[in-house]
């Protein structure tokens, strides 16, 4: 079959993306006369082995993914209980009632406002100082710049729970090394966690410390695809350097900030570790966030209106990657 | 070339901010490390001390003997390697599908995928535990890891890769007679390193680290993870905390994490930097 590359060649070009290339091809230089038997076997063939390519995963998926992502929003309107364990199907439906507890506890609704709080002043903290290391480390900095670059990813890596216990003892009042060198410059640092007023901002700055290194990476790739032309234009015209950033760089990333926003929004939104640790929601509740919350009730064996608890975070986040989603596809 | 004269004053605020940055972010690793050969008076002194004085091996001592980590650290391995594998071989079987092949429910599956890609662990872990518990699994190795076998991000990064791999080789290799699955193990699987690498240290990683699943499911010391024994004994410690011990126990938690990532980093970020997602 010394055409077959030619046509291979040739059709590539012209046709939609079609998986089945050589079959195409062979119809069309009227190889295989008995075309139609042939080529549904084949893609019978194909279909069966993608089937069976894909049966591990969707076996383990629908059992340990979308199962329980539905049976989560079956259980949030039931009354189910941790006595209910071993028979979750005979429990009592209990219709919304779930939700409007969640929605008259005030417990939640300060967790929901730390939760807020968190995200609402983490995501410009931690996105501002991503965005602030990608600029430097792409405009001025030419030494050490892997190095530098390695060292601002590190926290990401590593273990919440791990770094959580070791600002724990930074944050410190008498010994901690924040309030040591606030010393230096002859600041008295507070009880950082033991502050209704400064235990919040604590953990933002910690998540922001850990986080900010993704960004700065996603950042670093926006930056180089803004053509350098348009800077370079933009100074002959006598624009500064931060016209220059305002006006080319900002519209330019704007796609980039946008998802940047959501993602780490989502994952601000499930804070965690970090109150589990540091302060086990205290003082006075001030850093219970939405998602201790829905694991105290699970620890209380209150399993539907912790799963409420959890399905009304899970709107919220659907929600942002709708927004996300209609996003992107209005920009590409 | 790009019209910046950056003085040379300018140049030096440029790097002075950017070290000092790179101070602030690698201090409390370097801290933690030194602080974990300190004692308990040391550590409680005022003003704090940098360089331990009397470096001791006592809170390790104590760590891998009273509180038995060197267990925790194998669950924490055990685990994360079975994930990874898990990972790595799921993932790629059905990244090649959705990249490559046609057949019937594709626009099913992808959906599934790209919908689940962001479900946080919190909406699913009540569930998860109800079925784990009627499984009979809660407190065992299965428990602890057959909820993450898979995942949605996992396929979705090997779909990506595998999509921009040459048709060609696939014509080729069926007009040789391969059949698909023969396809997928000899020509598409080899071209996939770079792939499975990122998906390997990405997935280890977020098993490594991973708290909330084996806090729920885990609850005897005989299937703590590193991170949940960690957790708990520093919750136990809310009085006078042992910070040695704590300190070593966070030591032991990140260094292997730091090792991995300082050999592969190159491919972390990439990994990062195309994916978006972390």
């Amino acid at each position: 079959m010394p055409i077959l590359p030619l046509a291979r060649g040739l059709e590539a070009s012209t046709d939609p993306p079609v998986d089945d290339k050589p079959q195409a091809a062979r119809r069309r230089w009227g190889f295989n006369k008995g075309g139609p038997s042939r080529r549904g076997s084949a893609s019978a063939l194909q279909s069966r082995a993608a089937w069976v390519l894909a049966l591990p995963f969707m076996l383990l998926f629908a059992v340990f993914t979308a199962g329980p992502v539905i049976s989560s929003l079956y259980f949030s309107v039931t009354d189910i209980k941790s006595r209910d364990l071993r028979s979750p199907f005979a429990v009592a439906f209990v219709g919304l009632q779930n939700y409007a507890h969640v929605f008259a506890d005030d417990r939640f609704r300060q967790a929901a406002f730390n939760t807020a709080y968190f995200v609402v002043i983490g995501v410009p903290l931690t996105l501002g100082i991503a965005l602030a290391a990608a600029l430097a480390l792409n405009t001025g900095i030419t030494k050490f710049r892997t190095m530098f670059r390695v060292g601002y990813y590190t926290p990401v890596v590593t273990s919440i729970v791990a770094v959580a216990v070791v600002w724990r003892f930074l944050l410190r009042e008498d010994v901690g090394l924040v309030n040591t060198v606030l010393h230096w410059v002859g600041v008295q640092g507070p009880d950082w966690l033991g502050s209704t007023t400064w235990a919040m901002p604590s953990l933002i700055v910690m998540a922001s410390w850990r986080n900010f290194g993704t960004g700065m990476i996603i950042f670093l790739a926006g930056l180089q695809s803004v053509p350098v032309m348009l800077h370079e234009a933009a100074a002959i015209d006598g624009a500064s350097s931060w016209q220059r950033f305002r006006y080319i760089t900002v519209p330019l990333l704007r796609p980039t900030i946008l998802f940047l926003t959501v993602t780490t929004g989502i994952g601000y939104l499930q804070f965690f570790e970090e109150p589990f640790v540091m302060t086990a929601g205290g003082p006075l509740d001030s850093t219970v966030s939405m998602s201790m919350f829905t694991y105290q009730q699970f620890g209380f064996g209150n399993y539907g209106f912790a799963s409420a608890t959890s399905y009304v975070l899970f709107v919220i986040i659907v929600c942002l990657t709708a927004v996300q989603f209609r996003f992107l596809r209005s920009n590409t | 070339m790009l019209d910046i004269k950056r003085s040379a004053a300018s140049k030096w605020l440029l790097y002075t901010v950017v070290t000092l940055g790179f101070v602030a972010v690698v201090t409390p690793f370097v801290w933690m490390i030194l602080g974990s050969f300190k004692g308990q008076g040391e550590l409680l002194r005022v003003p704090p001390t940098w360089w331990p004085e009397t470096a001791t091996l006592d809170n390790y001592r104590s760590l891998f003997s009273e509180e038995s980590f060197l267990r925790y650290f194998f669950n924490s391995t055990v685990v994360a390697v079975v994930i990874t594998v898990a990972n790595v071989t799921f993932c790629s079987m059905v990244g090649y599908a959705l990249a490559k092949l046609k057949f019937r429910g594709k626009k099913l599956v992808f959906g599934l995928v790209m919908g689940t890609l962001m479900v946080p662990g919190m909406v699913t872990f009540v569930p998860l535990f109800v079925l784990v518990a009627n499984l009979g699994l809660v407190d065992t190795y299965p428990g602890l890891i057959l909820p993450f076998l898979v995942t949605p991000f996992g396929v979705f990064l090997m779909r990506q890769f595998i999509i921009d791999l040459p048709d060609d080789l696939l014509d080729a290799g069926r007009i040789d007679g391969a059949g698909e699955l023969r396809i997928f193990r000899q020509i598409i699987l080899p071209l996939c390193g770079p792939g499975l690498a990122t998906l390997g240290i990405l997935t280890f990683l977020g098993s490594w680290n991973n708290f909330l699943w084996p806090l729920v499911v885990a609850q005897t010391q005989d299937h703590y993870t590193l991170p949940v024994a960690l957790a708990l004994f520093s919750q136990n410690q809310q009085v006078i905390p042992n910070y040695g011990v704590l300190l070593a126990g966070a030591t032991v938690v990140v260094v292997p994490v730091l090792i991995v990532f300082l050999i592969f980093q190159r491919r972390f970020i990439e990994g990062i930097a195309t994916t978006g997602i972390k």
